[in-house]
This record gives C-alpha cells, sequence and structure tokens, in this order.
C-alpha cells in the first residue's frame, strides 16, 4: 500500500498544538487543569463509543442472520433499547462531569488579589485598585504572584471581547454593560501569552497580552514601583521629547503621571518601557519599535485608535528616546 | 468525465449564481485609517469668509472623494471621538448644556463642514476651546462630520455606529427631522 504523505504530515501538525506555549492541553493552573481533565476525559469517552459502534457496525456487515423474521423483530428491539439507554446514560454522565468542572473553575477564592481587566479596541487596560497607595494602571501585561488567586473583574469599553489565557483557565467574554469575573491561580512563576477569543474587528489578531507570574517578593516590589510618578528626564533630549509629548495631541489621550499628559483615552504610559512589548503584543518593546509605531501606528496595525500625529525627525526622536526611559 | 446533463445546468442556475450574487453583499466599506501625511497637512487649508462663518474645504477634500460626511467608518470615528474628547460635558448628547445644543437646527456659525471644522480647531469666543493642539486634522474632519450628521435635516446612507447606552435623542440614522422632530 502506498502512503499518502501530505494527510500524514498534516496529522504531525496538529501534534504541535501540544506544545505548553499559549496551550489548554499544558495546564499551569487548578482552572486549566480541571478544563484539561475535562477535555481529556470527553475525547476518552467518545473515541472508546466511536470505536464501538465501528466494531458493532463491522460485525453487523460481516454476519448473515438466520433468525426468523420474529426473533430478528425481537434482536432489533434490544439493540434499539440498549442504544437509548446507553446514549442517555452517557449523555447524563458528560453532563454531570461538565457541571461539577464548572463548579469547580467557578468558585470564588479566599483573599485573591483583584485585577480590573478592561477591554478595548484593540488592547487591555490592567488595573489594581489601591492597596496600600494609589492605583496602578498600565496595559497589556498582568503580573500576577504565582500561587495565589486572583479575581480578575472583566468589563469592556466598546464592543464584546473575550479573556483567554488557555494555560490558565477558560475563555470569558468581556461585555460592554456587564461585569463577568473570572478567577485564576498560576502554579509556578512563568510567562502565560492570552488573546483576545471574540472577534472583536480589524485587529482582533492582534489584541494579545501577556500573564506574567511572579514570586510574591518580586510581584510586591514590580507594584512598589509602578506605584511612582514617572522618572525625570535623564538628558536634554528627554526633556525635549517629555515637552513635545505634553504639548503635541499625545498627551490628549495618553497618562503619563508626573507630566501634564493626562489622557484616558489611550493606554497608561507612566512606565511604559517597563513593559515587554508595544501595542498589544505587537512589537518588541525598544526605542526602535517605539519611534516606528509613534511615526505611523497605521501602518503597522490598521484600524487601530492611535492617529498618525505629525512629528519632526527630531521630536520623534526625543520623544522615542524619553518614552524608552519610562522604566 | 462528467456527462454535463441539462438538469445539472439548473441547479448551476437556481443555486449557485444567486449565491454568487449574495456574495457582493459582503463587500466592506473602504475604510482609510491612514491619511498620506502631504494629505493630512493640506486637510487643514479651509479658506473661511472674513467673518469667520462659511467657506470652502480645501481642495485635496473634494479630491479624496468628501469622505467624511458619507463614509460610516468615519462618522463611526467620529462618534467615539466625541467621546473621547469630552464634547458630552457642554453639549450633552447634542441636546446642549452649558454650551449649545447640536441638534436643534440653529447653528451660531452654519452647519457647512469647514465650519465647523474651523469651530474645533480654533475654538469659539463664549468657551469653546481649541482643539488643534489635542486631535490630528483628520480626527477634527471625522468630529466634524459627526456633528453635522448629529442635526442634519436631509437624510443620510452612511451613518455612524449605534449605540449600547439607551437612547436619549433620536439615533443619527433616523429620518430627517422633518419627520421626527426634535424636542
Amino acid at each position: 500500500m502506498r502512503t499518502r504523505p501530505l494527510p500524514s504530515l498534516a496529522l504531525l501538525l496538529l501534534c504541535g498544538g501540544c506544545a505548553g506555549w499559549q496551550s489548554a492541553l499544558d495546564p499551569q493552573g487548578p482552572s486549566a487543569q480541571a478544563l484539561g481533565q475535562l477535555l481529556h476525559g470527553f475525547v476518552l469517552v467518545l473515541a472508546a463509543i466511536w470505536l464501538a459502534v465501528l466494531v458493532v457496525l463491522a460485525v453487523a456487515l460481516r454476519r448473515r442472520s438466520r433468525a426468523t423474521p420474529q426473533a430478528a423483530d425481537r434482536h432489533a428491539g434490544i439493540a434499539v433499547g440498549t442504544a437509548c439507554v446507553a446514549t442517555v446514560l452517557v449523555i447524563t454522565g458528560l453532563t454531570l462531569a461538565s457541571y461539577v468542572t464548572t463548579r469547580v473553575i467557578s468558585a470564588g477564592a479566599e483573599a485573591p488579589l483583584v485585577v480590573r481587566v478592561r477591554a478595548l479596541q484593540w488592547w487591555w487596560e490592567v488595573t489594581y485598585p489601591g492597596e496600600a497607595g494609589p492605583d496602578v494602571v498600565t496595559a497589556n501585561e498582568i503580573r500576577i504572584p504565582a500561587g495565589r488567586p486572583v479575581r480578575i473583574e472583566l468589563s469592556a469599553a466598546d464592543v464584546i471581547h473575550s479573556f483567554w489565557v488557555p494555560n490558565l483557565a477558560g475563555k470569558q467574554d468581556l461585555i460592554p454593560g456587564r461585569d463577568n469575573v473570572l478567577t485564576l491561580t498560576a502554579r509556578r512563576p512563568g510567562q502565560y501569552r492570552g488573546q483576545c477569543a471574540e472577534f472583536c474587528g480589524m485587529q482582533h489578531a492582534h489584541m494579545a497580552f501577556m500573564v506574567i507570574a511572579e514570586p510574591p517578593e518580586a510581584f510586591a516590589a514590580w507594584r512598589a514601583a509602578q506605584q511612582a510618578d514617572s522618572a525625570a528626564p535623564a538628558g536634554a533630549e528627554e526633556a525635549f521629547g517629555r515637552q513635545v509629548f505634553e504639548q503635541k495631541p499625545c498627551g490628549a489621550c495618553h497618562t503619563v503621571r508626573g507630566t501634564e499628559a493626562r489622557g484616558t483615552n489611550g493606554p497608561d504610559l507612566t512606565h511604559l518601557a517597563s513593559r515587554a512589548t508595544l501595542a498589544a503584543g505587537m512589537l518588541p518593546m525598544t526605542r526602535g519599535a517605539l519611534a516606528a509605531w509613534i511615526a505611523d501606528p497605521q501602518t503597522i496595525k490598521p484600524g487601530n485608535n492611535m492617529p498618525m500625529v505629525p512629528l519632526t525627525p527630531a521630536e520623534l526622536q526625543a520623544v522615542s528616546a524619553w518614552l524608552a526611559t519610562l522604566r | 468525465m462528467d456527462r454535463v446533463g441539462g438538469w445539472k445546468d439548473g441547479v448551476v442556475l437556481a443555486v449557485v449564481l444567486p449565491a454568487l450574487v449574495l456574495l457582493g453583499g459582503c463587500r466592506l466599506e473602504d475604510r482609510e485609517t491612514r491619511p498620506d501625511p502631504p494629505v493630512a497637512q493640506a486637510l487643514g487649508q479651509v479658506a473661511l469668509m472674513p467673518n469667520g462663518i462659511g467657506g470652502s474645504p480645501p481642495e485635496v477634500y473634494a479630491a479624496l472623494g468628501r469622505p467624511y460626511r458619507e463614509s460610516a467608518f468615519h462618522l463611526s470615528q467620529g462618534k467615539r471621538l466625541y467621546e473621547w474628547f469630552g464634547c458630552q460635558a457642554c453639549h450633552a448628547d447634542g441636546q446642549g448644556g452649558s454650551g449649545p445644543s447640536l441638534i436643534d437646527g440653529w447653528w451660531n456659525y452654519g452647519p457647512d463642514l469647514p465650519t465647523l471644522y474651523t469651530t474645533i480647531h480654533d475654538g469659539r469666543p463664549g468657551g469653546m476651546p481649541a482643539f488643534r493642539d489635542r486631535m490630528t486634522r483628520d480626527q477634527i474632519w471625522q468630529l466634524a462630520a459627526y456633528v453635522q450628521a448629529m442635526g442634519a435635516y436631509t437624510g443620510s446612507l452612511a451613518a455612524p455606529g449605534r449605540s449600547d447606552r439607551p437612547q436619549t435623542r433620536p439615533a443619527e440614522n433616523r429620518l430627517p427631522a422633518a419627520s421626527a422632530p426634535l424636542r
């Protein structure tokens, strides 16, 4: 028999889905684990049923029945009855398993860390309500202490989005006018990629975020650093950059605490350079990427709500230099 | 090779062709999200009458095909900007408050787009602030077109997106005001 290379290769490709990066098959927290077990349970039960049906079908096709018409009728009745009972049992069992899992993953937690996540086209605003200090507002990056449950309060500003970190929890929609809650725990420190999982417009595919779980001490240090105002400009170029930022339309939409910029329509940039990526996971956080993004955001991410603000080359250099220092 | 029977031609005519026709409805409105820098620059060249009321739009506006008032995308962006830049603080949802109403048909400086653009760009005496340092020219055109659409007395095929909040005033894509009186 000649093997066909293409379908076999396609099957091999599917195995790539089992890798750990943004995968529900590599659970790193109790919620994701419960869902993973449910998934495996369903696959096992349904695969067993499928095999059983195929075996019965094969036997039925090969065997010629020599029963009388009355006996054949009786046999058919028994077969249909058995199948009905088995179906009801299987569906009831799977429904119960599903229900129990839902109960487990939607149960609250004792003394969780509260994080508010607001989804906008096409980025995530992350707020840590003040615990002995001002609120911390950041974007597209959710730092959490490993091992401690986190209560994520979800809201949406414009259209329906969906919050999904496959390694840590299932999906939860963010719906304008309705507040949803998701509780998740990261068992160990690590970086877990998340992604909007509900089509939300032109740049839905570029609406990623990162959950970074750290040891509790590192998280506390990060939080304290984020509560501080932005650093003062280090040199003349940075000072000019800050001045441009305040005078041009930048400051009308972005907040940089410690400056005149107090806009609330775009992400808070007070500690922009402490984040790993720019524009919801699109670009690495470098001075060059910052300049490219500011120079022409509509070519990098067409349709996003950051306009192309006309700047001279010197202004662009200075603004990106200053932003790159906001650690 | 299949023999092509008459009934197959019938199937093609009855099913495939209508489906193809329906596909035509999937066309997305062209969204101009990035005006070329020289175009964006030229969008500021509004020529007003000496009294600051009425005038002509920049030549590039006609060259672009008068996009802002006739594109649902630009009107939706204008609606977003109306909320983002705090217009509601003085004009409410168009009914007016400490600022004048935008839907009562009375325009202190005229309802044409060049005038609305200039009003937003430069401000007006009596409390209307200038937004030239806070918005790009493209954004000001979008907002001006939205404000004009809000109080328009003629119907239009282009309308901004629907609000999720309860309506406090007729929707922008209502019939012209003559058949749906405003209060």
